[in-house]
This record gives C-alpha cells, sequence and structure tokens, in this order.
C-alpha cells in the first residue's frame, strides 16, 4: 500500500492510491492532500486506478478532504475507479458529493 | 480437535467439515478466526477468509467485494469500537458454509451497541460527515444482518445465488 504525488505539466497534483485506501493508511493519504495544499496547489486528482479497495474510513478521508479542498478554494476530482469502487460511491451517494471521471489523463484536461 | 489449515502472521485460521444436524444429513464447512484488536491485521483476515469461502464456492464477485467489503467493515467496527483498541481483548469470527449460503459472524468482547440507534448517512446532512458508513455499507452488501442482544456480535449471511 503507498501513495504517489506527481504534478502534471497542467498544474494538477494527481496522488495515485496503490492497493487499498482503508482505515490503516487514510491518514497517509490525508497527509499528502493537507501537504500539497500548503505548498499552495489547487487542482488536486485522486488517481484510483491501481486500487482494488476503499473501506468506509477510506471513503471518509476522501470527504474530510473534499471539504478541506474546496475551503481553500481548490478542487479536488477522482478516476480510475472500477466497478466495484464505483458501487462503493452509488451506495453512499457519495457519487453526487464527487467530481467522477472515468480516466485521469481525462480529469487532469478536465481542471 | 480440529486442524490448523492456514497460518498467516499472527492469525492462525481453524476449519472443520462436519455435519450441520437437520434431516438429509446437510453438510457444512466451519472456520474460526481469531483475530487481535489491531487495526493492521484486519487486510490479511478478510484475504484469508474470502480466499477461503472462494474456494468453497461463493461467487468469485461476492467474495472479492460483498463479502470483502461486509467483514472488513465489521472487523474495523469490533477492534475500534467495539474492543476500543484495547491489545488485551481479540475478536473472533466464524464463517459457516453451506451448499444455500454463508454465514459469518464477528464477535467483540466490548459492550455491544444499540444498531438500531445508527443513523442513516446518506441524508443529505449526514454525507459530508467523515464517518458512521460502515454499517450501511454491510447492510447493503449482505442479505440478512442480526445482531445479538447485547450487540457485540454481527452475523451477516451471503446467500448463493
Amino acid at each position: 500500500m503507498s501513495f504517489t504525488v506527481r504534478k502534471d505539466p497542467r498544474g494538477v497534483v494527481v496522488i495515485g492510491v496503490d492497493g487499498q485506501l482503508i482505515v490503516g493508511n487514510r491518514h497517509e493519504l490525508k497527509q499528502k492532500v493537507l501537504e500539497a495544499l500548503e505548498r499552495g496547489e489547487r487542482k488536486l486528482l485522486v488517481d484510483f486506478s491501481n486500487t482494488g479497495y476503499i473501506d468506509s474510513s477510506g471513503l471518509g478521508a476522501l470527504v474530510s478532504l473534499s471539504k478541506k479542498i474546496r475551503e481553500s478554494g481548490g478542487e479536488l476530482k477522482l478516476a480510475g475507479l472500477n466497478e466495484d469502487l464505483k458501487t462503493l460511491f452509488e451506495l453512499t451517494k457519495l457519487d453526487t458529493l464527487f467530481t467522477i471521471v472515468e480516466s485521469p489523463e481525462e480529469a487532469v484536461a478536465s481542471f | 480437535m480440529p486442524a490448523f489449515d492456514g497460518e498467516l502472521a499472527s492469525l492462525r485460521l481453524c476449519l472443520r467439515r462436519h455435519p450441520l444436524g437437520g434431516q438429509g444429513g446437510r453438510r457444512g464447512v466451519e472456520i474460526f478466526l481469531r483475530v487481535p484488536t489491531e487495526l493492521d491485521v484486519v487486510e490479511e483476515a478478510v484475504d484469508l477468509i474470502a480466499r477461503h469461502c472462494l474456494a468453497l464456492g461463493l461467487s468469485a464477485r461476492a467474495a472479492r467485494f460483498n463479502l470483502r467489503v461486509a467483514l472488513s467493515e465489521a472487523l474495523s467496527n469490533a477492534i475500534i469500537y467495539g474492543n476500543r483498541l484495547d491489545p488485551s481483548k481479540y475478536v473472533d469470527v466464524r464463517v459457516l458454509a453451506t451448499d444455500s449460503q454463508v454465514t459469518l459472524h464477528v464477535s467483540d468482547q466490548g459492550d455491544g451497541f444499540d444498531p438500531s440507534s445508527v443513523p442513516d448517512p446518506t441524508l443529505p446532512e449526514r454525507l459530508e460527515l467523515e464517518d458512521g458508513r460502515g454499517l450501511f455499507l454491510i447492510r447493503q452488501l449482505v442479505d440478512e444482518v442480526r445482531f445479538n442482544d447485547r450487540g457485540n456480535v454481527i452475523c451477516m449471511v451471503l446467500r448463493r445465488a
């Protein structure tokens, strides 16, 4: 389980979630996003292309980050969700709270 | 004495085949796993149980998604809210797989809670709260959820299609 952070030439910070986003590593994701906000980044994308599973704590971490990013005048988008992950967002109605884009490339271009 | 079927780090899984009683000699497989009160072992525990349930004929989607989500959430709840992260306590998982269904019991050593008091996290006023989606997801993804009277044992049933 790990997170990769890179900045796209178009100024979007892309955070990749490798493996799972769960109760055991959600704080690490929060820290990475908050560090980016502190550096002045305002366009953030979480890429789930290599993510197998998100638990309710991971969903909660995303909700809390989304609020913080919005309050800082930034924007958060999510991309690369597999069918299982999409189902989790739909069941919890979090698909109504987040901007979810099919591919990370599309998402970066859409900021 | 049942044979130990697998061992993974601090987890030791016990599996036995036995008649379940009733008419017709229906047989089933029972899996027992004692999980320490550590969030880091939830993933291992769920993987171990999901792999066995897949081998016992649960569909790939149900094992990969429904069971994985439900069991992860139940274990996390048991560790955090049930045992309150007390390392001297443990969580027991008992799985009973028959031809018709897989039943998972997750028991913690806490005081229990009233499941009817847990609000719907999809209400507009609760949608932006960080916590409170675990039990909701369990209810959405398994066919039946029951609790004991004390509220420290959750029973989740996945019926085979």
